[in-house]
């Protein structure tokens, strides 16, 4: 019984997680490449209309899914042009993307108010899905949560076992010298933004197909500034934006489970815990490690023009 | 560089200021009442602002030709005068404005503007040109709780609140009276979300009721997405603000809706008669201001008893704080043979007895 | 075909003008298509958006009032983001500079005498609140080496969550119900009008002195020398012995002063009480503002004015063209972006190039 409430709760924690996995993973490759991007809650919003948008349209979850990425994608092109292409700066133009996807989340999504869908299918393995303990957690979730996790393994693979990963990371370290030796530095950024992008729009489309599935304005209610602050948490290692989320989601639900069991400390107090647990455990982090410099990439914010 | 920022800005002022000379005032056509409505939140939230605009739509088709509508939508609270009064300014006669914190902003921008009738939601400071309305939603959450008390299985309700405020206290006491009217061990767990409207928190919420034994839920927050949780682990739930049946077909019971349409319309009909006096409405199941969605998901004893509670609140044969009331300590609040007064009501920062859940003071 | 950009030696006023021009141009047109599309004469649309603003003794006032904290709290930014600090956690430090100021103003209420002094206290209470609480990041990235971008941000939900539970709590107007919120403030903890019966408060002038201060400070001392070098060059700045700590922590109690001040500013002019909500987001705002401003304060002012005009010509569009808060929150975006890009034109030499994916240097 008690293993099953566990299981219960873990279950949630994951899928509180997944949104913030999703984007935030794309938003770690496209720092590690150099590029800040501060629009992903623009992109996600966007991501999540255009995902219930396509959905309802089709019928189909997945297509569906893939429309919330092309969405997120399509806003990070302009980001990409804006920043990579024209050298705009990375900061303002980010949060402009985030006032524009806001305003074309709510155009695109204003016909489908009110509307539901049935959530997006949960994976069913007669025998392992009902595992006692385990069964659910590990094999009784949507499609979207494998997705992040399998996004989680595949960029740390691509960062530190390729070689176009090590140029990525090279890139986001130092852009005049990675230019100088014939790198196409405006071009691995220009994808990496887009990568980005189209996790965003994922994480969003998770949040409309999958997590609570409907559209709502303003339905991803900073989680894309969470995603953010996970990418800083996880010092731009992959494997620690989904511990981060983890950590974020899980102080989100033990609150939540802390009230229902009746703690009785002020809500207000319970609600900061997440910000500041994340906090904390960054600042213990840092006491475990040595002093060397910021682990964020060098380039991280920085304007590149070729000159040549 | 320096320099022409302000050529640039000394051009954009001096124009602006040789422009200031002349106002433009927007064409309104005489005849026609301008009605303004100010949301707190955008239109499409399919709950409170929502059902604010489907009273302004009502409006617009009770009275055409004579009255002309026009909106602005998620205005935030800490900068809502200049909303209200751009509405004002742009010749509307009657303003409503739907959210308590526009309260000091109408009553500033309503002594500017004596002429143009103001109408405040869920608040209680009123003058000459502004008037308050609110509606008694604390009737429907008695019904509510009676339901619950009668359905639920393991004796544990879940309740998912926005805000400790009055209107939200009240409701969760209602509830819990209205469960322990049926069942007087029924337990009542809280949880505090601290928003209005978060998905994606709201159904987290839900889950960790669900998982700690509730096995209905109810929610004073205003997305579907407790009752899509509830349906989806088979459990029951009550919708808030609009009918959300739809989204959970089979676990809604009810809902509790707003229903603003007859009251905007009989004001701005007052106001076009030049009847129109300051006043402060609180409506309930009787006015038609609370209205109750379609009992639905129960057998059909507990929708009788529904029904008849509901028909006993209308005609005023029962009140949800009828006393004797105790509080939490156990000290009695309304004695036996009273009602709560409206203030109390209006007011209200304490729980009944039996509520778990410490109240932040 | 590939982009080249050559940045220019000498910037020229004539395209620092053209550029924005442009973006706005195009944006009035991509703007105006579709409202077109919305069966809304552009015409109209583009009076309504950026003319009946500018055309009201009472709008240009509103305009003034939206602009002061975004100024105010952007020209602080200035000092952290050139010095490559990420601050963007402002919006916390406002609402705490209003908490803390407010919560002045609330405890002085109804006291006899002394009151002139108690303005003044106010702010300088939400200055220094707004100071310390961005102090917080400051001090764990110079002790601990915490990156402030997690630290500040994290940190603003917590401020919001602390005002919340002020408001309903402690500082709750004992007479109100039990509604959230303050009591009103006395008229001596009230920002005074500029004019008689207009809505116009000191807060504007403050925003105003602040600009005009920074400006000198960044220009014409030792501490603007300072800053512009860490920023510009951080090894020459080590060099040259400046402290990376010092710097860090004065940056960032400027910026969270600024916020602060801005914050109870807004408490003591437009609101005259504490609420649960007391910013419509003007710390995130501020973000775009600084940069738009190319971190210069008189370009912080100007930007600041531009998003003010958005906002309050959307509301127009609104009320009397019934167009969409989102149509006019796209705009807004896409005017943004568009000036961000069209910024280009006047810093560099843009020249295409026909053929070749990318250039090479050749070893």
């Amino acid at each position: 019984m008690t293993l099953d409430i566990l299981q219960m709760v873990l279950v949630t924690v994951l899928a509180a997680a997944t949104p913030l996995i999703l984007a935030g993973i794309g938003e770690l490759l496209v720092e590690r490449s150099g590029v800040l991007n501060l629009g992903v809650e623009g992109m996600m919003i966007f991501g999540a209309a255009v995902g219930f948008a396509v959905a309802m349209q089709t019928g189909s979850t997945l297509l569906g899914a893939l429309g919330g990425a092309g969405a997120g994608l399509l806003l990070s092109a302009l980001f990409g042009i804006l920043t990579v292409g024209l050298a705009a700066n990375q900061v303002a133009s980010g949060l402009s993307l985030t006032i524009l996807g806001l305003g074309l989340s709510g155009l695109v999504g204003a016909s489908y108010v009110g509307m539901k869908r049935d959530p997006a299918p949960h994976l069913s393995i007669p025998g392992l899905t009902d595992l006692p303990g385990i069964g659910k957690l590990l094999f009784g979730q949507d499609a979207f949560v494998y997705l992040a996790v399998g996004l989680v393994a595949a960029v740390w693979w691509f960062l530190w076992r390729t070689r176009t990963g090590l140029i990525l990371r090279a890139i986001g370290d130092d852009h005049v010298a990675t230019h100088a030796l014939g790198l196409q530095v405006r071009k691995v950024r220009f994808l990496s933004v887009l990568f980005g992008g189209a996790c965003a729009g994922l994480g969003g489309a998770y949040l409309s197909l999958a997590y609570t599935p409907f559209w709502a304005p303003g339905m991803t209610a900073g989680r894309g500034w969470i995603a953010l602050a996970l990418v800083v948490f996880a010092s731009w290692k992959p494997v620690r934006v989904a511990a981060g989320a983890l950590l974020f989601g899980g102080a989100t639900v033990l609150q939540l489970h802390a009230q229902a069991a009746g703690l009785g400390l002020p809500g207000q107090l319970l609600s900061a815990v997440p910000y500041l647990a994340t906090i904390l455990a960054l600042v213990l982090l840092s006491l475990g490690q040595r002093h060397g410099g910021s682990l964020a990439p060098a380039a991280l914010g920085r304007v590149f023009t070729p000159s040549r | 560089m320096r320099g022409s920022f302000k050529k640039f800005g000394g051009a954009l002022f001096g124009a602006a200021l040789a422009i200031g000379q002349m106002p433009i005032t927007p064409a309104i056509a005489a005849d026609k009442l301008k009605v303004g409505f100010v949301y707190v939140g955008p239109v499409a939230d399919f709950g409170y602002s929502y059902q604010h605009d489907l009273s302004r739509k009502a409006l617009q088709e009770a009275l055409p030709g004579q009255v002309e509508t026009t909106f602005l939508e998620n205005v935030p609270e800490a900068d809502s005068e200049r909303s209200i009064e751009k509405l004002a300014r742009s010749g509307a006669g009657l303003i409503f404005t739907t959210s308590f914190g526009f309260m000091e902003p109408t009553l500033k921008v309503a002594k500017k503007f004596p002429k143009v009738k103001f109408e405040h939601a869920t608040g209680y400071k009123r003058s000459d040109n502004v008037s308050t309305y609110s509606a008694r939603f604390y009737e429907g959450r008695y019904v509510c709780g009676k339901i619950a008390g009668k359905l639920s299985k393991s004796g544990t309700v879940g309740y998912i609140a926005s805000f400790p405020i009055p209107e939200v206290v009240s409701g969760i006491n209602a509830f819990m009276l209205g469960a322990q009217s049926v069942n007087p061990n029924i337990k009542i767990k809280v949880v505090w979300v601290n928003t209005w409207f978060d998905p994606g928190k709201e159904a987290e919420a839900a889950k960790a009721l669900l998982a700690q034994g509730a096995d209905i839920l109810t929610q004073h927050t205003d997305s579907a997405a407790p009752l899509q949780e509830a349906e989806k682990q088979g459990k029951l739930a009550f919708g808030q603000s609009s009918d959300q049946y739809r989204f959970a077909p089979k676990a809604q019971l009810t809902s509790i809706t707003d229903d603003w349409n007859g009251y905007v319309i009989s004001e701005a009909k007052a106001v076009l008669d030049g009847t129109w006096k300051s006043h402060d409405t609180w409506g309930g199941i009787k006015d038609g201001m609370v209205v109750l969605a379609p009992f639905t998901n129960m057998p059909d004893d507990v929708k009788a008893m529904a029904e008849e509670t509901k028909k006993a609140i209308a005609d005023g044969k029962l009140h949800p704080f009828q006393g004797p009331v105790y509080k939490q300590d156990g000290s009695i609040a309304v004695k036996e043979g009273e009602n709560a007064s409206d203030p109390m009501i209006l007011g209200m920062n304490w729980y009944v007895k039996g509520i778990d859940d410490k109240l932040t003071q | 075909m590939r982009l080249d950009l050559v940045p220019r030696t000498r910037r020229s006023s004539l395209l620092n003008l053209l550029s924005p021009a442009l973006a706005f141009v195009a944006a009035v047109l991509i703007g105006g298509i579709a409202v077109a599309a919305l069966g809304v004469s552009p015409v109209q649309a583009f009076v309504t958006y950026f003319v009946m603003p500018l055309s009201e003794i009472w709008s240009l006032q509103e305009i003034a009032l939206k602009a002061a904290p975004l100024a105010l709290i952007a020209t602080g930014l200035a000092f952290c983001y050139r010095a490559n600090l990420w601050n963007i956690g402002a919006e916390g430090q406002f609402v705490v500079g209003g908490l803390a100021g407010g919560w002045v103003g609330i405890a002085t209420h109804g006291a006899e005498g002394m009151a002139i002094w108690i303005l003044p206290v106010m702010l300088i209470a939400g200055t220094m609140a707004g100071a310390a609480y961005a102090l917080i990041p400051a001090v764990l990235k110079v002790r601990l080496g915490v990156s402030e971008i997690l630290t500040s941000l994290m940190l603003v939900y917590v401020a919001q969550l602390l005002l919340d539970y002020m408001v309903r709590g402690p500082l709750r107007d004992p007479a109100g119900f039990n509604f959230p919120q303050s009591v009103g403030f006395d008229p001596a903890a009230r920002l005074p009008y500029l004019m008689e019966g207009e809505t116009l408060h000191m807060g504007v002038l403050i925003a105003l002195l602040a600009v005009v201060l920074a400006t000198i400070v960044l220009s014409r001392t030792l501490f603007g020398f300072e800053v512009r070098l860490v920023g510009a060059s951080p090894r020459a700045a080590r060099f040259a012995g400046f402290s990376d700590a010092r710097l860090t922590l004065a940056a960032f109690a400027i910026s969270g002063g600024a916020a602060g001040l801005a914050g109870i500013a807004e408490v003591a002019g437009r609101i005259g009480q504490l609420q649960p909500e007391i910013s419509p987001g003007y710390g995130f705002t501020a973000i775009i503002v600084t940069f738009l401003g190319r971190l210069s304060p008189p370009g912080i002012l100007l930007a600041a004015i531009v998003i003010a005009l958005t906002t309050i010509g959307g509301e127009g569009a609104q009320i009397d063209l019934r167009l969409p808060l989102d149509l006019t929150r796209a705009f807004q975006g896409l005017l943004l972006g568009l000036v961000l890009g069209a910024d280009v034109i006047a810093r560099y030499h843009v020249r295409i190039v026909p053929g070749g994916p990318s250039s090479r240097a050749v070893p």
